[in-house]
């Protein structure tokens, strides 16, 4: 074994003094040669006859050389080496064929590996430091009366935690945006509200101080302590070491800092970079609504389980399912109607997992589709450049090369070319990784957090591409070295003549399945833009340019209820009296924000509801003007007013669909509404508008007097022409007059409000129309070269007909027709797909079908173009086709 | 050319050169050549080419090391000596063909 090794590492070393150890052989043999022919001249042999019969011995000096080194080195690496070197020098002479390679293998693994780390980094792996992600799910309630999840009250949540035997832990996390205030600045911060158990139960550690006790997250406001974020502690706190233990405002409540998370931990929420955590018994603090922790009928909480080693999904829901069953029966005035239901990590409702989710199902399957454009792309050019290489092949069978070696050489050039392209795909990867977060606006002053994971998947990913690719690099011009005869086609080279017809076939095969890919991504842009179309030109049912959108929050601030009321006032009387200001309200909600309404149980006098649980409708607080400023039309009655006040009777306006389905076509004002068992009268009815989605369809809607129903984190609407810049300055001097702590939240019109909410289509339309334009420019080039290539072979043919009387036209005409031949199979083929696939853009397709025949018509003109474009020059070469020199020939 | 001649057995090159170290001291390929055919009295049909790997070989294992010195008729010459590992490997290789041999030439008698 010792002696193996030695050998090895000698003939390693060898490599590295190969000039030298050349010189020594070449010595040594040369000074045998001398003593052999001595010797023989001594027998007395003639000079030419010793020297004969000396090397006649020996066996000849180069095969004695030859078996040497291969004695000497490692002839595998040698070889290897070799062929990369030849690689290198081939790829070099045709600099435009490697380039163009390279770029089209860059793009394609590129492409993959930036939406595959998006992926990863979102849907698979979301929380990078979180230990065992495969046994977290993610836990909401339903409930029958309800589409959507809900949240889950504290009360329920122990009783699950106290039941489920398959459930390692329940882990609650619910995040908040919190003004924190250090000294002069106050920022919004996002924070999160958790269980005590939260980091041992996910299984990150502080790097300081400590995590939560078992206990903190009981007691009303019983326990004032916070865990920090690394990018919070050296950010605001410059790494202070000695931060355990200082405390910060937030909230207006002193918190003590217990412990610091470590860098690369930022909370369990995909979208948001959590800064700091605080236990759940100071929930009020920072959660409207007040103290809920022994309140059943109130849902706030977000959280997931980590399920015991071994445990399915389908067990633990049977199990969850029971105890959900059972606290309906108990608690039959909070829970009827409600369960409770898991959800795999990337289906996670409350976070933007599930937002992105068809987003990102479709840039998978458009990259998918551009890395086969980019392999029959390549895959073409190789064929291109194995006719030009045929007569190199052929010399080198000729002069002994073996078959084995060749295919070996193809091989290398194609790792060369694929080695290239991989590299330059991780470094557009690495570029990308975080460039999905560009895509989507900061919201409320707080940016986005949006993570690829570039992890051994991805690379495994990566390489498996570039492995495929080389395979298809490799064997294109491998598959016709089988079958040369060598004899044959050293003749017919130089003749210049060029057969095969099946190769021909192949390359035309692989453009019409370029033509058909880059189709179903021009079908699948077209139905995109149509969308994205229809949903801007969707009125929302209230004006959207010439109001503003804006808060004040007062919780963090510490405001009472009467003193948030007085300050309300204060600024509404101020902001009006601005120039430019031609009205003003607060509400509580903005509609098409990300945040889904309040709904309530309701009852109507006279109205039965088909199925036996109460009605739920969703509704906003508004104060005074609120539809004026909003611009919503008002079709009966009056809008609320400021004697709509706590000591005035209760009020409410209804929206047309609330009053047609309750009170079927009577008149609902003066009628009554039972909500929350306050029964309030109707005083107005207000057309339908969207409240949560452009998309959505009618739905019954009403309204209460913000001050019947008073909360303190009201926003602020303000009608007027001038910009949210000019506004903002006037407001935050508006602000600042009144309370000098008190931050502004960002202004912006509703218009940008809706613009946001649609972000998740305009991603999708970005990407499939970047990568949609890209591949058609792929496959015009792929039609060009197939066309221009048929032209120079065909150069004989071309000639003969002219000379038997074609003209020029006939012969562009005969170009063109058949570029379009090709086109038409493609687009046959792409129709095809594209009415399989484009149901996938499912609900990103707004009032379009999905086989809508303007995008299929679309698609056919730019293909049609592109196509004619591409067959225009070498159309245009074979029309000026002479004669007599071709013929000649 | 009327006696019939044997090539050298596949894997008895590495023997004979060892054996002829042995019994010579440092020599240079081409005296090695020499000496094993005269020894074999010329019965022996060696390829002396074959010699030069055979010779790398050995001292990739270590049995011998080379050195550049001058031949009796003044040449520069390569030498070759047997180390120290290439002596306990004659030993063994000699001993293994002794029994090799003795056990062939049973199995010839016998049957």
């Amino acid at each position: 074994m010792r002696e193996l090794c030695r050998a090895f590492l000698h003939r390693l070393a060898s490599l590295f003094r190969r000039r030298h150890l050349e010189a020594d052989l070449d010595a040594e043999l040369r000074s045998h040669l001398e003593m052999a022919v001595e010797g023989n001249l001594c027998q007395g042999m003639s000079p030419e006859q010793a020297h004969r019969q000396a090397l006649l011995e020996l066996g000849g000096i180069e095969q004695t050389k030859e078996i040497y080194r291969e004695q000497r080195g490692l002839p595998m690496i040698e070889t290897t080496l070799q062929d990369l070197r030849f690689g290198f020098r081939i790829l070099r002479r045709s600099p435009g064929f490697s380039v163009m390679a390279v770029l089209c293998l860059t793009l394609g693994i590129g492409a993959n590996a930036a939406v595959f780390s998006w992926v990863e980094g979102i849907l698979f792996r979301p929380y990078p430091a979180v230990s065992h992600q495969e046994q977290l799910l993610a836990l909401t309630g339903t409930a029958r009366a309800e589409s959507g999840p809900t949240d889950i009250s504290w009360p329920d949540l122990l009783d699950l935690q106290r039941s489920c035997t398959l459930i390692d832990s329940f882990i609650v996390s619910k995040i908040m945006g919190t003004t924190l205030s250090n000294g002069d600045r106050a920022e919004v911060m996002v924070g999160s509200i958790v269980s005590a158990n939260y980091f041992d139960a996910i299984g990150v550690h502080p790097i300081l101080g400590r995590g939560f006790e078992p206990g903190e997250d009981s007691g009303r406001n019983a326990h004032p302590v916070t865990v920090i974020s690394f990018q919070l502690w050296q950010g605001r706190f410059k790494g202070d070491p000695q931060i355990i233990g200082k405390t910060q405002r937030l909230n207006n409540v002193e918190h003590t800092i217990v412990g610091v998370m470590p860098d690369g931990f930022y909370g369990t929420f995909v979208g948001w970079a959590v800064q700091f955590w605080v236990p759940a018994s100071m929930e009020e603090n920072f959660e409207a609504g007040g103290y809920k922790l022994e309140d059943r009928s109130a849902r706030w909480i977000e959280a997931y389980v980590r399920l015991k080693p071994g445990v399915t999904r389908a067990q633990a829901q049977q199990e969850i399912s029971a105890v959900a069953r059972r606290l309906e029966a108990d608690y039959p005035e909070t829970n009827r109607g409600r369960g409770i239901k898991l959800w795999p990590l990337w289906q996670t409702p409350f976070n933007n997992s599930g937002t992105l989710l068809p987003t990102l199902e479709i840039m998978v399957a458009v990259v998918v589709f551009v890395l086969l454009i980019t392999c029959a792309n390549v895959g073409n050019l190789l064929l291109v450049r194995s006719f030009a290489r045929r007569h190199e092949m052929t010399v080198r069978l000729a002069i002994g090369a073996g078959r084995g070696r060749l295919l070996k050489q193809l091989l290398t050039e194609g790792l060369i070319l694929s080695a290239f392209g991989a590299a330059g795909g991780l470094v557009a990867t690495h570029w990308c990784s975080h460039a999905l977060v560009l895509l989507f606006p900061a919201r409320g002053g707080v940016a986005m957090h949006l993570p690829g994971e570039i992890d051994w998947r991805v690379l495994a990913m990566s390489a498996g591409v570039c492995l495929l690719a080389t395979l298809v690099l490799g064997l294109v011009p491998a598959m016709q070295i089988g079958k040369i005869d060598v004899a044959a086609a050293l003749k017919s080279d130089s003749a210049g003549v060029l057969g095969g017809g099946a190769k021909a076939w192949a390359r035309s095969g692989l453009v019409m399945v370029q033509v058909s890919l880059s189709f179903v991504l021009l079908v699948g842009a077209g139905l995109l833009l149509q969308s994205l179309q229809k949903i801007r030109n969707t009125s929302p049912g209230f004006s959207t340019h010439e109001v503003l959108d804006t808060a004040v929050n007062l919780v963090p601030a510490g405001y009472d209820a009467q003193r948030a009321q007085n300050f309300q006032d204060e600024l509404l009387e101020r902001v009006k009296a601005l120039p430019g200001v031609e009205s003003a309200a607060f509400a509580r909600m903005t509609p098409l924000s990300y945040r889904s309404f309040s709904s309530t149980p309701i009852a109507v006098d006279g109205y039965q509801h088909p199925s036996e649980e109460q009605p739920t409708v969703q509704y906003n607080e508004v104060g005074p003007d609120y539809f004026v400023t909003m611009g919503i039309p008002l079709l009966s009655g009056r809008e609320f007013t400021r004697a709509d006040d706590e000591k005035a009777a209760l009020v409410a306006v209804v929206n047309e669909t609330m009053a047609a389905q309750y009170w079927r076509g009577r008149n609902p004002i003066g009628e009554r509404v039972q909500v929350e068992g306050r029964w309030m009268q109707v005083v107005g009815v207000a057309m339908d508008s969207k409240y949560e989605s452009v998309r959505e369809a009618p739905k019954p809607f009403f309204y209460v007097p913000l001050r019947q129903n008073f909360d303190r984190s009201a926003g602020l609407y303000i009608r007027t022409p001038l910009s949210p810049e000019t506004m903002a300055t006037a407001l935050a001097r508006e602000v600042h007059a009144l309370d000098p702590d008190l931050a502004l939240y960002e202004v912006i019109t509703l218009q940008e409000e809706l613009d946001r909410s649609t972000s998740p289509q305009k991603v999708a339309l970005t990407l499939v129309g970047v990568l949609g334009a890209l591949a058609l420019l792929l496959a015009a080039i792929g039609l060009y070269g197939v066309i221009s290539f048929a032209v120079s072979q065909s150069s004989r043919e071309l000639g003969l007909r002219m000379a038997l009387g074609a003209d020029a036209s006939n012969l562009l005409r005969l170009v063109i027709s058949r570029g379009l031949t090709l086109t038409g199979g493609g687009v046959l083929l792409g129709t095809a797909a594209a009415l399989a696939l484009t149901r996938l853009l499912g609900n990103l397709l707004y009032k379009v079908s999905p086989r809508d025949p303007l995008a299929f018509g679309s698609a056919l003109v730019v293909m049609t173009i592109a196509s004619l474009a591409a067959c225009i020059l070498p159309g245009w070469r074979a029309a000026r086709t002479d004669p007599a020199r071709v013929l000649r020939h | 050319m009327a006696s019939p001649k044997s090539e050298v057995l596949q894997g008895t090159l590495d023997l004979l050169v060892l054996k002829t170290l042995e019994s010579m001291g440092p020599m240079h390929g081409f005296g090695i050549a020499v000496r094993i055919q005269q020894v074999s009295e010329d019965l022996l049909q060696l390829n002396q080419g074959t010699l030069y790997p055979a010779l790398l070989r050995l001292e990739q294992r270590g049995c011998v090391v080379s050195k550049w010195g001058i031949s009796e008729n003044n040449r520069n010459a390569k030498f070759y000596s047997l180390t120290r590992a290439g002596r306990k490997q004659l030993a063994e290789e000699a001993e293994n063909w002794d029994r090799m041999s003795a056990m062939i030439n049973r199995v010839l008698r016998t049957s």
